[in-house]
């Protein structure tokens, strides 16, 4: 980190590029993308070596989640803020991208109404809400998939940072929000499909949902933005601004004292952060299918944050080896024994936090450390400076 | 993007190519005035009709027994604590009386408190990066470059410190002492003309008192120093002049060998903590 600090005088979005855990991290998912993509389409389906469009899809869904996961260790690893109500965002973006996929759907759902959705015409409603305008446009509905979220942590962030509310209770405020936007989205009455949520999805800009090639296309279109949002935070965390996330992360005052205006900073962290949950969420109901408010469950967002715990918080590429690890172990847990599945979260969760406090990432760098120590071992005494004598 | 390269551009250049430039004006000689002041909280006078003048580029000791009203003094300076008559000049233009908490630091007034707190997480380097003036608005800060100016201005700052050798060593691995002038050296980023330092060698070793006096010692004639200390043996290895403070007024003021032989500082203090000192 500090290495880096005086050679940065580039542009601060190509700043991470010349890092090279970045170029570590981009090279291995780009290997991972072509790899799936060759062993699905170029492989014959007979081989065992055949990825089929289920496990594409999931892949996919790993994906998104491991790009929430990264909005997560934004504010958690760098900032400090222990935000237990991701979900919300994650599940607002959601929502916009549902919202799109149901005005697609038009004339071919089960009552054939031209503009109403299935839902609205089973609760007697003759017209659509105010809300739902404007979602039969795609660049509509994207851009309602970062405002929106956006919108919500602007609001919870300046009411919650002016107070300077931190800590333990703001991550119980997060947690309420949560509770209370899925309460409020199983009420039939907020016209959201009330707890059966937004399903039956056909066509997304034009590409049926249900073939195998769409769904590799979603799965390589949530890689990239996996990548992408790893780089923009990345670009964030090496910038003089993640500096002052950190300095505000250990010691607010101090930081507050120098000049900087805290709650500023903490906002705008904030609000990239839940921007990013919200494309995470857009990129995950195409590919899952549905959208209910059991996403808004505040279980989901703390669930989040083990994710980050496990793979290790601050360090950004850990919270992605944490959501892949830990939903891929929910995958074949679920399916070989579905009822140990949550002792075996709670195992791993106790396993890692007694034996590797730092997560899967602190695994890595501590033994990249020993190897370093090792090696420079021979050329060590000359660079003892003469002021740890002092 | 282009359109926020150039912003960014524009920015830098407008903060870091125009240093400060400090209003004070210091032509009639001294940088900081105080003049019959007296605050009171419920009666008890913590500070009792005071008066003290600091040269420009004057490093002065102020001590004094416990409750003679040294923090208090540094809290009325920094407009913390309001007196309740008097009068504080900083230079003879800006009346620190009438000015909040921010302007006074902004004016470049910098006050070094008695417990470190460095960041930990952050380089030595990045430290002091971050103490510097600059501009400190969101797009800005994300947006900073690591220019020739800034570098230089660290490396000086880190010379004068004595870390530039751990300047890429996390702040959290440093000594006591050592994060004591990282602290310091944060105060200096900010380019301040006046710097009180609050008992800035409790809890060091010897030689790193010895290190803090020569850093104290240099600082003066650049910046004007006042320090609050305690510890006598550290006071008489820095002090031209020390002024000694009880019941919140001054006792006597003078070289060290003057104020020690006064009776009345004999009397009230220096006997008593001499003693304890040898």
């Amino acid at each position: 980190m500090s290495l880096t600090t005086e050679s940065s005088t580039n542009f601060w979005l190509t700043r991470p590029f010349s890092e090279r855990s970045t170029q570590i991290f981009l090279g291995v998912l780009l290997a991972a993308l072509a790899l799936v993509t060759i062993l699905h389409v170029a492989v014959p389906p007979d081989n065992p070596l055949h990825v089929g469009a289920y496990t594409v899809n999931l892949f996919g869904k790993y994906l998104s989640y491991a790009l929430l996961a990264v909005a997560v260790d934004l504010v958690w690893g760098y900032l400090g803020i222990l935000s237990l109500g991701h979900g919300a965002f994650f599940a607002i973006g959601g929502y916009a991208m549902g919202m799109y996929l149901m005005r697609q759907i038009g004339e071919r759902g089960t009552y054939g109404h031209p503009v109403l959705p299935d839902f609205m015409v089973f609760l007697n409603w003759d017209s659509l809400p105010w809300y739902w305008l404007g979602f039969d446009m795609a660049w509509f509905a994207f851009a309602m998939v970062l405002i929106a979220p956006g919108l919500l942590a602007l609001v919870f962030g300046f009411l919650a940072f002016r107070s300077r509310v931190t800590g333990v209770y703001l991550s119980i405020i997060t947690q309420a929000l949560t509770f209370a936007l899925m309460l409020a989205f199983f009420r039939n009455e907020m016209g959201f499909g009330g707890n059966n949520g937004l399903t039956d999805f056909r066509e997304l800009l034009g590409y049926n949902l249900r073939s195998n090639d769409t769904r590799l296309g979603l799965f390589l279109a949530t890689g990239v933005a996996l990548g992408l949002g790893y780089i923009l935070c990345r670009a964030i965390v090496t910038s003089k601004l993640g500096r002052v996330s950190i300095a505000t992360r250990d010691a607010e005052a101090r930081t507050r004292f120098l000049g900087y205006r805290v709650e500023r900073f903490q906002l705008f962290v904030f609000v990239v952060s839940a921007m990013l949950a919200g494309l995470a969420g857009a990129l995950y109901v195409p590919q899952v299918g549905i959208i209910n408010p059991s996403e808004f469950s505040p279980i989901f967002s703390i669930e989040i944050v083990l994710w980050v715990a496990l793979g290790g918080r601050a360090t950004l590429y850990g919270a992605v080896i944490g959501a892949i690890l830990v939903n891929y172990a929910k995958t074949v847990f679920t399916g070989v024994m579905p009822d140990a599945w949550l002792f075996a979260l709670g195992a791993m969760f106790v396993l890692v936090t007694v034996f590797l406090p730092k997560g899967v990432a602190g695994l890595f760098r501590h033994l990249k450390r020993k190897q370093r120590a090792t090696s420079t071992l021979a050329d060590k005494p000359n660079n003892t400076p003469e002021e740890v004598s002092a | 993007m282009s359109f926020l390269q150039s912003l960014s551009q524009r920015d830098r250049v407008f903060d870091f190519m125009a240093p400060q430039a400090s209003p004070v004006d210091v032509r009639h000689g001294p940088i900081l005035y105080l003049e019959d002041v007296t605050v009171s909280f419920d009666g008890f006078k913590a500070i009792n009709n005071l008066n003290l003048t600091i040269d420009d580029g004057e490093l002065r000791c102020i001590i004094g027994p416990n409750g003679a009203g040294k923090t208090t003094m540094m809290g009325i300076i920094t407009g913390k604590t309001r007196p309740n008559s008097g009068s504080v000049w900083f230079g003879s233009r800006h009346n620190l009386l009438q000015m909040n908490e921010p302007e006074i630091a902004s004016l470049g007034i910098g006050r070094k408190f008695q417990k470190p707190t460095v960041f930990e997480a952050l380089s030595v380097f990045e430290n002091l990066e971050l103490a510097m003036a600059a501009d400190k608005r969101i797009f800005p800060t994300l947006t900073a470059r690591m220019t020739g100016e800034i570098k230089d201005r660290i490396d000086e700052v880190l010379e004068t410190i004595g870390l530039a050798a751990l300047r890429h060593q996390l702040a959290g691995i440093l000594s006591h002492g050592q994060k004591q002038w990282l602290e310091i050296g944060m105060l200096l980023m900010q380019r301040p003309r006046l710097l009180l330092v609050d008992e800035p060698v409790a809890g060091m070793t010897e030689q790193e008192m010895e290190r803090t006096a020569e850093l104290l010692t240099g600082l003066a004639g650049k910046q004007s120093v006042v320090v609050v200390e305690h510890d006598m043996g550290f006071v008489r290895s820095i002090a031209r002049q020390v002024t000694v403070l009880h019941q919140g007024s001054v006792l006597a003021e003078g070289t060290m060998d003057q104020v020690a032989s006064d009776p009345k500082v004999v009397e009230v203090y220096l006997g008593a903590d001499d003693e304890e000192a040898a």
